[in-house]
């Protein structure tokens, strides 16, 4: 599905991604852990194609093509989708008519029902919106994207815990964890910081980055454990190479 | 009915006319004054409701033309009145003046909503004097909307909340592609519980806007809000933004939020990675901005709104 060779990325004069390599096959759900300002959302940004995060070297395959150059809606209509951290506000644009620009043939109703957000529905994105709406909202819009690949930047945080089950609820559901491994079609990558959201949705494997790049691959769980035990440091010694 | 038989017919009407804008006030108003009364009379009786808008219609004809029209408006007590002027030309018109000086008497409790759109030819100046006073419980709300090209647009009305709990609300939408524009509007809020505001969304492809928006509070208890908010789309192009809060007392609530800016570059990938192009995303960003909801505009207009966000210009072409 997702294949990133050697990618090195920097924003204005500063080298973020230095050399990363990761692969996340069909029907595949990965975590990204990692210190802050170590780049995990740079490279969700880059492979979104966000224009400011500049490809130094390295590229990055989606479904067999080679999208490292690619303007970022072609990306979107490819099957990317990516929902932000800190979404701007989008003045004079409902949520409703949001879900149909994301896609015209969304079955609006029952994804607002879904994600407990019917009452946001006449509301302009993210215009006061809390933690918790904004990331629901993001869920709203990726759910009616119907991207292939999902890429989520900390969904669980800043959310209570009864957000977080409806948000865990709504990435099982776009990495169609409610399917057989096998009949499983749609990836995803998710940051997380505690992996809170890890309680509510289920994920295949995790990668931890430093400074730029991947240092550790593995069994999400044990990676957490070993992260909460020993801190980052601890993954700087570790003797699981990539 | 027409403003000059109105005075013949109605000895009340003195006590109106030329009583919010003073005839003085410059040389425009002193020139409307100077010639025999053209313009319309508008009178809600006590309770009633207009459904529908009422519309009214400028129309100037010829070249070199001087419009002159002095238009009062009263709502009597408990009435709710929708005005909706068009001001146009012409396109054989050329140049010309246009004068217009407009006096609002908004009784208590009642409701007038006044939307004015300018639809003037490119050589045409237009110089509209407007001004409202509002009693208790009574409302106004005034819409003034310019979306094509004018040679120069001076205007700055007046609301002035005179009765307990009054409220006024202004709401602009401008789009220079050429020319001068200097608009805005003031509101003098002088009887305690009042409020105000005044919201406005400029767009320049290349003109000039003068974007003003002032509040004077006057007694304790009142609130307002000033909103000037400017997009300037070309590398040509001015928008200045002018929100002034006058507070003369302590125990008031004042307000402004102003901006001037390109289409913010965040919003743009927001959009776009949703699926959509430069282009589609840029006109959701202007069409959203210009969304100011205004009660019972015309589909047509609100059509012609949505049109100014697929102009060629806002997406790089001129």
């Amino acid at each position: 599905m997702l294949k990133i060779e050697d990618l090195w990325v920097s924003i204005g004069d500063k080298e973020v991604l230095k050399g990363v390599n990761m692969s996340v096959g069909e029907g595949e759900t990965h975590a990204l852990f990692g210190p802050n300002g170590c780049g995990k959302t740079t490279l969700l940004s880059t492979i979104a194609g966000i224009p400011r995060y500049k490809v130094n070297e390295g590229t990055i395959w989606f479904k067999g093509a080679d999208i490292t150059r690619m303007p970022m809606h072609e990306r979107a209509r490819l099957g990317i989708g990516i929902a932000f951290q800190h979404p701007p506000t989008i003045r004079g644009l409902k949520v409703s008519d949001m879900i149909k620009l994301c896609n015209p043939q969304a079955n609006a109703e029952k994804i607002l029902e879904d994600l407990d957000f019917v009452d946001f529905a006449d509301r302009e994105v993210n215009k006061g919106f809390s933690g918790g709406e904004v990331k629901r909202s993001e869920m709203v819009q990726l759910l009616a994207q119907e991207p292939d690949f999902v890429m989520l930047d900390e969904p669980d945080s800043g959310v209570d815990l009864e957000n977080i089950k409806v948000i865990g609820r709504a990435i099982n559901t776009l990495t169609e964890k409610d399917k057989k491994p096998s009949a499983r079609k749609k990836s995803g990558v998710i940051i997380t910081h505690f992996g809170h959201i890890l309680d509510y949705m289920s994920a295949d494997k995790a990668h931890v980055m430093i400074e730029g790049t991947i240092v550790c691959s593995g069994s999400p769980k044990e990676i957490l454990e070993q992260i909460k035990v020993n801190g980052y440091e601890g993954c700087v010694g570790c003797l699981c190479p990539v | 009915m027409d403003i000059g038989a109105a005075l013949r017919e109605h000895s009340y009407l003195k006590d109106y006319y030329w009583k919010l804008v003073a005839i003085d006030a410059d040389k425009y108003t002193a020139d409307v004054g100077l010639h025999p009364p053209a313009g319309y009379f508008i009178r809600a009786k006590p309770g009633t409701k207009t459904t529908f808008p009422l519309k009214t219609c400028l129309f100037m004809g010829g070249k070199n033309k001087r419009q002159r029209v002095h238009n009062v408006v009263i709502a009597e007590e408990g009435s709710d009145l929708h005005i909706i002027t068009g001001c146009t030309t012409p396109s054989h018109a050329g140049r010309g003046l246009h004068l217009g000086v407009s006096e609002v008497y908004v009784k208590k409790n009642a409701h007038v909503t006044f939307t004015m759109v300018h639809n003037w030819g490119e050589e045409v100046e237009v110089r509209p004097r407007g001004a409202s006073l509002v009693e208790a419980g009574g409302s106004i709300s005034e819409n003034y909307i310019t979306l094509t090209p004018v040679k120069s647009l001076q205007a700055f009305p007046t609301a002035t909340l005179a009765g307990e709990g009054a409220v006024a609300s202004f709401n602009t939408i401008m789009y220079a592609r050429r020319g001068n524009i200097d608009i805005g509007n003031q509101t003098i809020l002088a009887a305690p519980k009042t409020s105000a505001e005044s919201i406005s969304r400029v767009v320049s492809t290349g003109g000039e806007i003068i974007n003003r928006g002032r509040m004077v509070g006057k007694v304790p208890e009142i609130r307002a809000h000033v909103e000037c908010v400017g997009l300037i789309l070309t590398e040509k192009g001015r928008i200045y933004s002018i929100p002034e809060l006058d507070g003369w007392c302590g125990g008031l609530d004042m307000s402004h939020e102003a901006a001037v800016g390109k289409i913010s570059q965040v919003e743009l990938e927001y959009l776009m990675a949703r699926g959509l192009s430069t282009d589609e995303a840029t006109s959701v960003i202007v069409r959203g901005f210009l969304d100011v909801e205004i009660k019972g505009l015309p589909q047509a207009l609100k059509e012609e709104i949505q049109k100014i966000t697929k102009l060629e210009e806002i997406h790089g072409g001129s």
